[in-house]
């Protein structure tokens, strides 16, 4: 039997600790340039898609900006239909809200995306939407917590109705007979559930892919009964062995019920990845890098989200603070010392992690900074290319993931030692394409054309 | 040849051009109105002809429910980043609905044009006036609000935009690695934008583009719309001898004087309106063979073809008797609407500009990179950034 397949997403660094620009070699993180360089270099290695995450809204901490970390993005869906132009192969990404975004702006602005790209669109549907964000946006923040899903899932639901709304075939374009259209009323629509109710015609027609390929990123009970139910692809955090095989086998068996096959749907944990030339020096690597990414002042800010106060006096080189944190101020009622960070959701219980850190510390005679760096600055890969190989392709093998989103922390070019050196090894294995075999995304995910029917989740047509 | 006794030159790019007959037309390429192929060679064909711009039509609703007319759009700010980086030097500018888009996410969909392209983004406003795209929305009721509450709607629209491309000022990237900063936040700046329809705190999540502020344009009638140019957009377009919904327009010297004085109303200070007069073009050697194209397009589409702008059936000389008469009253310059994409955009960058060129009317080369360039239109300083 032919070996399982690993699916592979170059994460163009992102706006947080995990990019270094203090390094000489990082480069412009808003130029065109440095986009196609890292697009080129990622399909130059075949990876299935590039992958672009999104925040609408500069984070602060202590009611400033935060300042530390490499900030300043372009909107997504548009530098992905600006990659298309120097591209040809690789799937194209982005990451766009379905709490503050209507439904017929983005299905036409993702149809077009595939329209533009030959087929290479896809949408990580994602859910923030707390009033923080919100008050850059008409709507403000008036979408309570518990609907986020209910919002996504109907938008959804909707996108795909409106994708649905023309056949393949409507477009006739015939100048000879004069008929451009086989029904002049193409693409009509009319949907009413919760959040929307429209009514129209949808401007695009039938996209190369039918329906984008739909991606989710959240962790909830929720956020994987809505990927076992609509997504194609989920991002996860799970970059373990056993907790990624729970987290695998806990996702693919939700997809029965949905009358889904366990190949219907990828899943994809983010990956960081330290390369070296023997295992000591890629050690050695991965140790400075992760010094780069908490330098001291990082790390009073990482203790700061969880003591939920300023602790601009404590020394990060000396021990955890023996004080508890501040518990008062709940994560979501918009109280928090930090804002617009979705990772400080992780620390439910601050109490408890402040004790972890300082059990860590004392045992091991760690200072603030060093525990933020074991706690925070893990890598997912260290090790010679042939380790890091073999450890992806035995994730894969041994059903952890379906692959990896791959975040380098060099812009642009982090992302050129992975392609160079990791993945001839893993085409030497068998387990990764050595040409791209479709032109399609869903094609090279191996997913089926798109059904043609409508979702059915609470839309009437 | 200076920079002011030139003439602006810009075509409006609309599927197959502006008949609604021209998709049946040899050369027009129907079959690949929604592949990137398509548009890519208009917009290398106008830059050929070393055009100032091109504008992209757009409406979230469809125009026709007739099966034998060409239907159906792709996002227009799309089509321009698709475009983008296979261009060097002409301006592209998209057109947006003010009334059910985001201005946040506008301003940084522009600004992710101006970076694509170095310097080349423009954006033109609108507001929405069907029915038909509110219910697409079904977020406000069609004719609940006046026209004049849709234009400080879209006033307020475009000074979201603008803001927020000054939100970061040019130096507030910083990469101070002794203090751990990337940027200083003292040069990172809350907007504030408060307005009827919508509040904005910002900053921006993009950077200030390469042009700082890229090129806002509109197309106006009336003097609600003339009022919108003269309080955000560096470029208006209008339709001297054309018919607006309060009927004709005027003159391009009446049109002109309509837009001064809005422009002195809204106590507009810095640099003054560049106007452009629009045109639709059906073009040929003679003018009796422009007429013949157009009887025979209209009888292919069964109607007659109606504009709100004047409707110029002639021959490039025709054209350019018109442009420079424009140009004499005042007029910056022209933005033209192929009847025909494939037949009249040829027509006007390898007949029209080198005519214009002989007259000493059009620039021979490109002399500038940016689109604020073409127009000369200096890079403006930040708002926000203490002098
Ligand atoms: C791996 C991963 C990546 C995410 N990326 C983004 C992102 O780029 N932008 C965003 O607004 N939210 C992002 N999210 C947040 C989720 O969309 C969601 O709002 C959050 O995880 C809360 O939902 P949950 O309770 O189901 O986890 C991400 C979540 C995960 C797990």
């Amino acid at each position: 039997m032919a070996k399982k397949q690993i699916h592979l997403a170059a994460h163009f660094p992102g706006v947080n600790n995990t990019t270094v620009w203090s390094d000489p070699a990082s480069g412009n993180h808003i130029e065109f340039a440095s986009f196609r360089r890292f697009a080129q270099t990622a399909e130059r290695g075949k990876f299935d898609f590039l992958f672009l995450a999104e925040g609408l809204r500069l984070r602060e901490q202590g009611g400033r900006i935060y300042d530390l970390d490499v900030m300043g993005r372009p909107d997504n869906v548009a530098i992905l239909q600006a990659l298309a132009a120097v591209t040809d192969h690789i799937g194209l990404a982005g990451t766009v809200n379905s709490t503050f975004n209507e439904p017929l702006d983005v299905a036409r602005k993702l149809a077009t995306l595939d329209h533009l790209s030959g087929g290479r669109a896809a949408w990580n549907v994602v859910t923030s939407w707390d009033e923080f964000t919100g008050e850059n946006f008409r709507r403000g923040g008036y979408l309570p917590k518990d609907k986020r899903y209910l919002r996504a899932q109907e938008m959804l639901a909707t996108a795909q109705a409106l994708w649905d709304s023309w056949d393949a075939d409507d477009v006739l374009a015939d100048a000879a007979s004069g008929q451009f259209l086989r029904h002049g009323d193409a693409g009509r629509f009319a949907i009413r559930s919760d959040q929307f109710d429209i009514s129209g015609r949808f401007p695009v027609p039938r996209s190369p892919q039918g329906r984008p390929v739909i991606i989710q990123a959240g962790d909830s009970e929720e956020g994987r009964e809505f990927a076992a139910s609509s997504a194609d692809a989920i991002f996860t955090r799970h970059a373990e062995l056993e907790a990624g095989q729970e987290f695998y086998a806990d996702v693919k068996r939700r997809l029965e019920k949905f009358g889904r096959r366990p190949e219907d749907l990828k899943i994809l944990p983010a990956a960081t990845f330290v390369l070296g030339d023997t295992e000591e020096e890629a050690a050695e690597n991965a140790r400075q890098v992760q010094y780069q990414q908490v330098g001291p002042a990082t790390a009073i800010a990482f203790a700061e989200q969880v003591w939920n106060r300023d602790l601009s006096d404590v020394d990060p080189d000396g021990p955890v603070p023996s004080f508890d944190p501040k518990t008062d101020d709940d994560v979501d009622s918009g109280g928090h010392i930090s804002k617009g960070r979705a990772s400080v959701r992780m620390y439910r219980d601050p109490v408890a992690t402040a004790n972890e850190w300082r059990e860590l510390g004392e045992r091991e005679g760690l200072s603030l900074r060093e525990v933020v760096i074991r706690k925070n600055g893990r890598h997912t890969f260290v090790g010679t290319p042939q380790r890091v190989a073999d450890t992806i392709d035995e994730f894969v093998q041994s059903d952890a993931s379906d692959g990896f989103v791959l975040v380098p922390h060099i812009t642009p070019g982090g992302m050129d030692p992975f392609v160079d050196q990791v993945v001839p090894l893993l085409q030497e294995k068998g387990s990764f394409r050595t040409e791209y075999e479709g032109t399609t995304l869903r094609e090279h995910l191996g997913l089926r054309p798109s059904p043609t029917t409508v979702a059915a989740v609470s839309v009437e047509a | 040849m200076t920079q002011e006794s030139a003439l602006h030159l810009a075509v409006a790019l609309d599927g197959t051009g502006w008949h609604p007959a021209s998709w049946r037309e040899p050369g027009a390429r129907a079959d690949e109105l929604f592949t990137a192929g398509f548009w890519v060679d208009q917009v290398r064909e106008a830059e050929a002809g070393l055009l100032d711009l091109v504008t992209f039509e757009d409406s979230f609703a469809l125009d026709t429910d007739r099966a034998d007319r060409a239907q159906g759009r792709l996002d227009a700010q799309l089509v321009a980043l698709r475009v983008g980086p296979v261009t060097s030097r002409i301006g592209l500018v998209p057109t947006v609905v003010a009334t059910h888009t985001e201005p946040f996410h506008v301003s940084t969909e522009i600004a992710t044009l101006d970076y694509v392209t170095t310097g080349r983004a423009g954006v033109r406003v609108k507001v929405s006036s069907r029915a038909d795209e509110y219910a697409l929305f079904g977020r406000r009721e069609y004719g609940a609000e006046s026209h004049e509450g849709l234009f400080d709607e879209a006033a307020d629209h475009i000074e979201v935009q603008r803001r927020l491309w000054d939100s970061w000022e040019d130096d507030a990237e910083i990469r101070d690695a002794a203090t751990g900063r990337f940027v200083d936040r003292d040069k990172l700046h809350y907007i504030d934008f408060s307005g009827a329809h919508f509040s904005v705190r910002g900053p921006s999540i993009t950077p200030r583009p390469p042009q700082g502020q890229p090129l806002v344009s509109a197309l106006a009638h009336v003097d609600v719309a003339y009022r919108l140019a003269a309080r955000g957009a560096d470029l208006v377009f209008v339709t001297p001898g054309g018919v607006g919904r309060a009927g004709p327009t005027g003159d391009a010297e009446a049109i002109l004087r309509q837009v001064r004085a809005e422009e002195a109303s809204v106590g507009r200070t810095g640099e003054e309106l560049r106007v452009l007069g629009d045109l639709l073009v059906v073009l040929d050697d003679s003018v009796d063979a422009a007429r013949e194209r157009l009887a025979r397009l209209d009888a292919t589409d069964g109607e007659e073809l109606r504009s709100d702008a004047r409707i110029l059936t002639g021959t490039v000389g025709d054209v350019a008797d018109v442009l420079e008469s424009w140009h004499a009253t005042g007029l910056a310059g022209a933005r033209l609407r192929p009847a025909v994409t494939a037949h009249d955009l040829p027509r006007i960058t390898r007949e029209l500009v080198p005519e214009l060129q002989r007259r000493g009317l059009f620039r021979t080369a490109y002399d500038a990179d940016t689109l604020r360039g073409h127009f000369g239109l200096a890079r403006p300083a930040d708002r926000y950034a203490q002098v």
